[in-house]
Order: C-alpha cells, then sequence, then structure tokens
C-alpha cells in the first residue's frame, strides 16, 4: 500500500558522507532522509518503510552558513564515574573551548513529493496488519499530527508535511533542469549490518527519482 | 519534578534588536548575518539555544536537575554539584531494564541519568559516546532559524580605541587602533519553535522534559535576551511568545496552518499595511516595534488547539 507525501522547507541539509565536516548537502532529499520523515509521522517495529519516487518539485538552489559548533560528544564514561559517586562536578562541556567553525551548503526554499509502501516485518503481532497501518498514517498526515517533528536532514530544518490522497493530482513543479544525473547518492543505511551504507545512482527524469529496493543489485555497498 | 510534557506544543517568537547585533556571520567578518537572497536577517537556531541555556543557567544556579551540559566560560564553577537522585518514574520499573540486553540496560540508566540532572539535555537532547544506540538523546524541544520580517540594513560602524595592544602599534600609530563594529539599526525577527511531546514523555525515548520544565523554557524565551546584554548585541528584547498548545501528544492541526495564523504589518501613523505591499513604498523603514503590528488569527481554530500568549 503506498503514500504520497509532500513536504517542503525553507532550508534542507542532506549531507554527503564524503563532505561531512564542512557539510555539503545533495541536490536533492535522500531516500533515508524521506524515510525519517515517514517514521516522525508514523512508525512501528511491525512496519518498515521503502521509499520508491521522489519528485523534486522545486528548483535546486544552495546557501552556505558558517555556524560555531562543538567538537566533542559527551563522554559516557565520565557520566558514569560521576553516576557513581552522585556528584555532578566536572561534568560538562565548555563550548567555547572545543569550538569548530563549520560551514554547511545548504539547500533553500525545497518541496517534495515522497512515494512510499511498507511492509510488515518479523516483528509484526497478530493486532498488526498492513490496512490498520496505513490507515493510521493516512489520518496522522492529513491531520497535521507526527511523533516527532519531522525535518529535512538536520533538526534545525523543520519540515512542513501534507498529505497527497489518493486521486488528488501531484502539485506543480517549478523545476529548472528537470532531466539530470545526480550521481551517486546514499540509499540508506543498514542497520543489521552494522550500519554499512549502501549507494544508488540517482538520475533525474522529468523531476523524478526512481528509487530502486534497497537490496535491489543496482543499490551498492 | 512534575510529570512530562504531553501535549504537543508550537511556538512563534518574536524579538528586535536596535542597533545591535543579534548573531554575527563568521564567514562574513562577524557581520550581521543575511539571507543573501532576500536581504532579510537571519538568527541561527543555535545562537537561541545558547540564550536559553544561559539564561536558564542563571536561574536555576546551583539546582540540582537544572544543570547545563554545555556550559560557556562565563558560568560559575560552582562547589555543590549534587546529582538528581529521584529518577523519573519509569525507572523505578527496574525489572523492565533488566530485561534488556547489559550494555543496552547501562546505556539507558545513564542517559536518564544525564537527563534528570541537565536541563539542556532534557530539552535539546545529546549525543553521548557510547556505541550504543541509547547514547543518543534526542530532546523534544527544537528550533528553525529566526528571520527577520522585512529587509534589513547592516550598518559597519568604525569606533577608536585610545589604546594599542602591542608596544609597536603604540609607536606606530600613536597610540590609538580602529576598529569595526557591525550594527542592524532596526530588526524584528520571527522564529518558529517545535515541542514534541512523545520525546518527552515516550517511556523509552521520552527525556522526562516536565511541564515546569516547559514553563522555564517560556520563561527563558520571554527574557533571555535582558540577561544577555553586551557591547555586540545593542538593545534586543522578547517582543512577543505566541504558544500552540494542541491537546494531544501527536498534536491536533498542522502547524504551518497555525504559523499562518499569526501575521505581521507594517504600521505608520495609523495606517496598517501588509508586509512588501505597494502601500508602504514611501514609507520610511521600520525603526521601533510600535512600526509593526503582529496579528493572530483566532478564527475557526482547530479543535484540540488553544492559542497562549505570553
Amino acid at each position: 500500500m503506498s503514500v504520497r507525501l509532500k513536504i517542503w522547507g525553507e532550508y534542507a541539509c542532506f549531507t554527503r558522507p564524503e563532505m561531512k565536516v564542512e557539510r555539503v548537502s545533495y541536490d536533492v532529499i535522500t531516500p533515508s532522509a524521506a524515510r525519517g520523515i515517514l517514521e516522525a509521522i508514523h512508525w512501528k517495529p511491525a512496519i518498515r518503510w521503502h521509499v520508491t519516487r521522489l519528485h523534486v518539485l522545486n528548483p535546486i538552489r544552495f546557501q552556505s552558513i558558517r555556524r560555531n559548533e562543538v567538537g566533542a560528544k559527551a563522554s559516557a564514561a565520565n557520566a558514569a564515574s560521576a553516576m557513581k559517586r552522585g556528584n555532578t562536578e566536572g561534568l560538562g562541556i565548555a563550548v567555547d573551548e572545543n569550538r569548530q567553525q563549520r560551514a554547511a551548503l545548504v539547500l533553500v526554499d525545497v518541496a517534495y513529493v515522497i512515494e512510499a509502501h511498507f511492509t510488515m516485518t518479523a516483528r509484526a503481532g497478530a493486532e498488526d496488519s498492513a490496512a490498520k497501518h496505513i490507515s493510521m498514517f493516512n489520518r496522522r498526515a492529513l491531520q497535521g499530527q507526527c511523533f516527532h517533528r519531522p525535518c529535512l536532514g538536520t533538526r534545525e530544518f523543520p519540515a512542513e508535511f501534507a498529505l497527497i490522497e489518493e486521486g488528488t493530482p501531484l502539485p506543480p513543479s517549478t523545476l529548472v533542469e528537470p532531466d539530470r544525473d545526480l550521481g551517486w547518492m546514499l540509499h540508506d543505511i543498514d542497520f543489521a549490518k552494522g550500519n554499512e551504507s549502501r549507494f544508488f545512482r540517482a538520475q533525474m527524469r522529468d523531476g523524478v527519482i526512481d528509487v530502486p529496493p534497497f537490496d535491489a543489485e543496482e543499490v551498492v555497498r | 519534578m512534575s510529570t512530562p510534557v504531553t501535549q504537543r506544543h508550537e511556538f512563534v517568537l518574536y524579538f528586535d534588536v536596535t542597533n545591535g547585533n543579534p548573531n554575527g556571520d563568521p564567514d562574513a567578518g562577524n557581520m550581521p548575518r543575511l539571507d543573501p537572497e532576500t536581504n532579510q536577517g537571519l538568527v541561527s537556531d543555535v545562537a537561541l539555544k545558547r540564550k536559553v541555556r544561559n539564561f536558564v543557567a542563571l536561574v536555576k544556579e546551583d539546582q540540582p536537575g537544572f544543570e547545563i551540559y554545555m556550559t560557556e566560560g562565563a558560568t560559575l564553577n560552582n562547589q555543590h554539584k549534587k546529582a538528581w537522585n529521584a529518577l523519573l518514574p519509569e525507572v523505578t520499573k527496574d525489572d523492565e531494564f533488566k530485561k534488556l540486553p547489559k550494555d543496552q540496560h547501562k546505556a539507558q540508566e545513564l542517559t536518564r541519568w544525564m537527563c534528570t540532572n541537565f536541563w539542556d539535555i532534557r530539552t535539546f537532547g545529546a549525543v553521548m559516546t557510547t556505541g550504543v544506540n541509547a547514547g543518543q538523546v534526542r530532546g523534544p524541544v527544537q528550533f528553525g532559524f529566526a528571520k527577520s520580517v522585512e529587509r534589513i540594513l547592516p550598518l559597519e560602524i568604525s569606533i577608536t580605541r585610545m589604546a594599542a595592544t602591542t608596544e609597536k602599534d603604540a609607536e606606530e600609530k600613536g597610540g590609538r587602533t580602529m576598529g569595526r563594529k557591525h550594527i542592524v539599526p532596526y530588526g524584528l525577527y520571527r522564529a518558529h519553535g517545535f515541542v514534541s511531546a512523545p520525546l518527552a514523555s515516550h517511556p523509552t525515548k521520552g527525556t522526562g522534559f516536565s511541564q515546569s520544565d516547559l514553563e522555564l523554557l517560556w520563561q527563558a524565551l520571554g527574557q533571555m535576551f535582558d540577561h544577555d546584554r553586551s557591547a555586540a548585541r545593542g538593545e534586543m528584547a522578547s517582543r512577543k511568545l505566541i504558544v500552540f498548545r494542541h491537546q494531544s501528544a501527536l498534536g491536533n492541526a498542522q502547524a504551518q496552518s497555525l504559523f499562518d495564523r499569526v501575521k505581521t504589518w507594517r504600521v505608520h501613523e495609523g495606517s496598517v499595511q501588509e508586509i512588501g505591499s505597494t502601500a508602504t513604498d514611501n514609507w520610511p523603514p521600520a525603526r521601533k516595534w510600535e512600526d509593526y503590528k503582529v496579528t493572530i488569527d483566532r478564527e475557526g481554530l482547530p479543535a484540540g488547539v488553544e492559542i497562549l500568549e505570553y
């Protein structure tokens, strides 16, 4: 059972893994980011979303933003010892001592339509039926409900969304260069195999990118 | 600690700046951030979050459970950092925890402990250096970039200092050095934010971000600029905070339909016009909060959504 969801926002950053320090976004949304958006609206361990097509509705444009970021993660070892002592002394990150200035080349004014369907997983119980999950998703998307606010790549770029109901036409596109070879793009991450990334050759034809199934032959590791 | 937040919220924050630099752009020699296509001013999400953190550190100083993980140099090195021992209610259900694999159990316990002690982790989340997935905390509160409602005009002000840093400078330049300062004469900025209730109250994913934490967040948004005075900032102030409270955790209306209800208008000599309207072409530029008007359309509000103003 498939769904179509329009998403849009002022900024987006679908970071290329090869340029993630000074982030550079892919030209369009990745299937993995699209899946994340669907999961923000409705997801249960019983289902798995598969993105089949991505429609690009707006011209692809970039903007650079440089920000002061923190170069360190919270230390779990320090936290564990602090927990044992029952005292938070010395725990914390002084941001001005761990500063990294990083630029991000982000997309501006984006809009997409995600076409996707889901399959049931091994964790589906007797009470899980495809019909139940599709109606839950549709109801939520229609009413603007979400588990958490979906974002366009990173959390500072919130995504707006609207369900495109069956039978209604797709929104018009203002894309200027509808046919484009977008090169190799991240398809998704294989969480079952130690977070292995898989890539596919993204070809945009008439503003539409056909996404091959995750385990298809043309999806490479 | 009060109960975790179980209702979704969206908020619109208006703040303004007079003769100051709300957020410098490190790429442009610390000029105020600009959207190069529209010349609207920007303030990054992280800049706003920094101010919220600083405010909470200030008002809740030394209170267990309200510590700030991402500290700034100026924060006091207080001696009595006591951990908050009362864990969240669902954590006491230790049996459920013990069913998990040992490392995951440990990681979850650690995450909980961090969330209960650090207000900013509970609110905005944090990433911990563990391989286990539970080492990543997503907080319920999310900010977008703030954008000025109209174009801004950044000005460069040259200033002189009657002293030199080095002796060489002192000899060559006669003891005087020049500097530059960037200001925005006036700018009204609008920021959007989200509070995703499940990330606060969900039994495993929730951070325990509570009702009183939420009240503190509203207070912080209202007053954070009052405690962030500096030579660069000029006069900044929160002008209006509009909160949409949904009845349910998942929400009762589309976020964009709620944001669209809040509109900004230009005001000049009693006349009110839409921003960018041709009628405003020969109006003088806005230089104060009174040159703008903010309206909230309360008509036909979707069921289960209430509007709160702070």
